[in-house]
């Protein structure tokens, strides 16, 4: 059934990550990614990965769901191990006619692989403690300033509210109409590629012509609701800076501090 | 004949999940050839998951359904037969519409069950007749007729599919009594014409007890009663205990009799009600004969 | 007291495509007073939700005038005044709600007027307390029925302080029971909290529970009266697509056949009562 699909993948919870502010999530998470990017050697990474080791534990996310979330990366992680291993020059380990292996090659694929999953399952983690709505308030919020250039920030957040609103409204709607083409006989299993692309116009059309007249009737309903776009608007919930919010950003600029330790005397550690 | 039966017939929404939910729980129903049966119970009673399972839009978790005695998901039965065996119009029937003119839309149903283009023409002037759309308007857009036009429109397009059983999921949801007598007469005559088996899903007691001939009444994923429509209106003590209501003529003599007039304890209509009444007064037919 | 909607000689119609007016009000004069609760019948196409999108200025008449609070609908520049006065509901209750947390979506009227937060805090509280939500202010509408997403609606209305809600036709698409928990709803609002309310309808049984009828046929006011009376005109209710509780139809089907039954029958236990005494003189 269409409806059990779960929109986004908002994991509910009340850690200490799932209460932070989103503000300050979306911040760290950049700041995250930052730090996974400049750590230059492997003892620098692994302090990224037990970061994020322990962000987990403390949201208390299962396992599974950070499997789930890095098995759309697994091909990509595979061809750049293999561009890395194959085109790194130096120390051969493994020679067959124009292909070779170095040890070099090696350690740059396993390094990049830890990156690139890290960088996924830590993205992950903000997008399973925060709820849909609260990453856009979130986002609204943060790009407040770009305003004075003209973007048009709250238009864009609403447009993201209404269409997250909607989308199990229209799911439900796409599994009606689908009900009800079958119950006049359509044929949607069987047949070509034209002819399944063909069957497909009984169920766009209707759906179409809903969304639109979805749309005016809510336009309509906003207008009376006094809506006239972001301007002398309020909002119910102030974004509030709590104390758990300073702790974690103070963690978050630790990690960032050991790993630009880590760079300029990592090499030292390694070499002795 | 047995135009419908179910065998312990059980569906389980989302099973295995922790949102599972039975809604259709052990049900055995008989319903004969040419009944015009009224269905009715409340919102997540599973009304709309027991409709399905009779043209096969949802295959039981367990037990049987036989349409005119066969097992429509025994081996060696295609199952789009039934779809065209058994017409089911959804509610709000009109969201499906898609077609360039009214009589395409119509002529889907009948060109999906492989007809020559003859035969489609013939289904789709008939169907069209049926619910009082002229030749006009067959060639119009759907897109441009009004709410209960469209509506019509909408049950032509199952009518012409000329199915032996037709299944109506409140047809006249939001429209106007004028659009509700409508279409309610339409499917009436429809009905004596083609002497089918009809069931008719209402939430309104009054146009069940005007156009049905039996009643089935479902609550909790199961058929509370099964039975001719004085009969299940008589019980209406029961029907109220499980939120459902009776015609207000029917409570009107509820009140009667409470103050111990001898008056009949199955009336749901008004015409009924009116002779009855005029009968005890001494102004009735007997008196005029 | 003077009227709070006032609407005068209203003419409207709907542009064509050859530029003619399609014209559906022809004429409606129709007085609100604060407090009221009125109800406007018509079957579709009688002009009455379109004389409804006139008492908040989403549509402007060709000729004549509407007024709220004494403000004439054609200022353009207290056309929030106008609209904060008066609410809207419309029929399908999908289609008006905003937000995909209940709380969020009754918030939205206020928030664009420029409410205070703390004060927006409070306001949905107290509405979704007076349509009886407010367990489920955290829920996603989708996850509500039919009844319950249409309060989350009248909710996000009164959170806007309005003192007249126009309802059009938003029972029309729920089940019984979503029928029963709106009219109460509404009919609590007008009782204990003073809000006018309009409702457009095509049911009887809930025009039945107005103080005010104002029945509508092709774009005219046919009758402005009390239930009781606009229920007595039983034959020509039926001529103009309406019908009448089916207590008030066998009494008027009794009386036809010259009994003695009074003509303003509204409800079922009328009914008992005057086919009762009826009996009780057959039994002597």
């Amino acid at each position: 059934m269409l409806r059990d699909i779960t929109i986004g993948q908002y994991f509910p919870g009340s850690s200490i990550i799932h209460r932070m502010d989103p503000r300050m999530k979306i911040v760290l998470t950049l700041a995250y990614i930052v730090m996974l990017f400049i750590a230059a050697n492997a003892l620098g990474l692994a302090v990224g990965v037990v970061f994020l080791g322990l962000c987990y534990l403390v949201s208390q996310i299962p396992l599974r769901m950070i499997l789930r979330s890095l098995r759309p990366v697994v091909p990509i992680i595979i061809f750049t191990s293999v561009l890395n291993m194959l085109f790194v020059d130096g120390q051969p380990v493994f020679q067959w006619w124009i292909l070779k292996i170095t040890v070099e090659g090696i350690q740059t694929a396993v390094f990049m692989s830890v990156r690139i999953l890290c960088l996924i399952a830590g993205t992950s983690l903000l997008t399973y403690t925060t709820s849909p709505i609260a990453l856009t308030d979130g986002i609204e919020r943060l790009c407040n300033p770009l305003k004075r250039f003209k973007l048009p920030v709250h238009e864009l957040a609403m447009m993201m509210t209404i269409a997250l609103r909607f989308i199990p409204t229209l799911i439900e709607e796409t599994d009606k109409i689908i009900s009800a083409q079958k119950a006049r006989g359509a044929d949607m299993e069987s047949g070509g590629l034209l002819q399944r692309a063909k069957a497909l116009i009984p169920i766009l059309i209707p759906l179409f012509v809903s969304a639109f007249r979805r749309a005016d009737e809510l336009a309509l309903a906003m207008e009376c609701r006094c809506y006239r776009g972001g301007e002398g608007r309020t909002r119910m919930k102030q974004l509030k800076i709590h104390a758990r919010d300073i702790w974690c950003a103070l963690a978050v600029g630790l990690g960032l501090a050991a790993v630009i330790a880590l760079n300029i005397w990592g090499g030292f550690f390694m070499n002795t | 004949m047995l135009a419908i039966k179910t065998e312990q017939l059980t569906y389980t929404y989302s099973q295995g999940t922790p949102f599972e939910k039975v809604a259709v729980d052990h049900v055995d129903l008989e319903i004969e050839q040419g009944e015009f049966v009224g269905v009715i119970g409340h919102t997540g009673s599973g009304k709309s998951t027991l409709i399905q399972h009779f043209n096969g839009l949802l295959k039981p978790t367990s037990g049987r359904v036989l349409i005119e005695g066969t097992d429509i998901w025994g081996e060696g039965v295609n199952i789009r037969d039934y779809r065209f065996k058994v017409g089911l119009v959804f509610q709000y029937p009109e969201y499906q519409l898609f077609e360039e003119t009214v009589y395409k839309d119509i002529a889907f149903g009948p060109t999906n069950m492989g007809l020559t283009p003859g035969q489609v023409d013939d289904r789709v002037r008939e169907a069209a007749r049926f619910v009082g759309l002229n030749d006009y308007q067959l060639q119009k857009s759907p897109f441009e007729l009004s709410g209960g036009q469209k509506r019509r429109v909408a049950i032509a397009g199952v009518l012409a599919m000329n199915p032996d059983i037709l299944i109506l999921d409140e047809p006249t949801a939001g429209l106007d009594p004028r659009g509700r007598d409508q279409i309610l007469g339409q499917i009436k005559q429809y009905h004596r014409t083609r002497k089918n088996t009809i069931l008719l899903v209402s939430h309104s007691m009054e146009d069940i007890a005007r156009y049905a001939h039996k009643v089935l009444v479902l609550n909790h994923a199961g058929v509370a009663m099964y039975d001719d429509v004085d009969k299940v209106f008589s019980r209406a003590q029961e029907i109220t205990s499980i939120g459902l209501s009776v015609p207000q003529v029917t409570r009107i003599f509820m009140g009667l009799r409470n103050r111990g007039f001898g008056v009949s304890d199955s009336v749901y209509t008004l015409d009924y009600a009116t002779r009855e009444l005029l009968e005890l007064l001494g102004k009735g037919e007997k008196g005029n004969a | 007291m003077g009227d709070f909607i006032s609407a005068d000689g209203v003419v409207f119609g709907y542009p064509k495509e050859d530029g003619q007016l399609n014209i559906v009000l022809r004429g409606v004069t129709l007085h609100i007073r604060e407090g009221e609760f009125v109800a406007v019948l018509g079957h579709n196409g009688s002009g009455k939700s379109t004389i409804a999108k006139h008492m908040n200025a989403i549509l402007i008449p060709n000729e004549g005038q509407v007024m709220v609070d004494g403000i004439p609908t054609t200022q353009e520049d207290r056309l929030y005044d106008i609209r904060q006065r008066v609410g809207m509901v419309f029929q399908n209750p999908d289609n008006q709600i905003v937000a995909t947390v209940v709380e969020e979506d009754v918030a939205f009227g206020p928030e664009n007027v420029g409410v205070e937060p703390a004060e927006i805090r409070r306001r949905v509280d107290e509405a979704l307390e007076d349509v009886g939500m407010s367990e489920y202010k955290l829920h996603a509408p989708h996850q509500l029925s039919g009844g319950q997403k249409q309060r989350v609606a009248i909710a996000g209305i009164i959170a806007m302080r309005p003192r007249c809600i126009v309802l059009d036709e938003p029972t029309a698409m729920l089940d019984p029971k979503g029928r029963r928990e709106v009219m109460s709803t509404i009919q609590r609002l007008n009782r204990e909290n003073g809000i006018t309310v309009v409702l457009i309808t095509h049911y009887m049984e809930e025009a039945a529970q107005a103080g005010r009828v104002v029945v509508m046929n092709d774009g005219k006011i046919l009758w402005d009266a009390t239930p009781r009376e606009v229920f007595s005109h039983v034959q020509e209710l039926k001529e103009v697509g309406l019908d009448v509780p089916q207590a008030t139809e066998l009494c008027w089907r009794l009386r036809r056949e010259g009994l003695d039954l009074p003509e303003d029958v509204l409800t079922e236990e009328e009914a008992v009562e005057a086919i009762s005494k009826l009996l009780e003189e057959v039994r002597g």
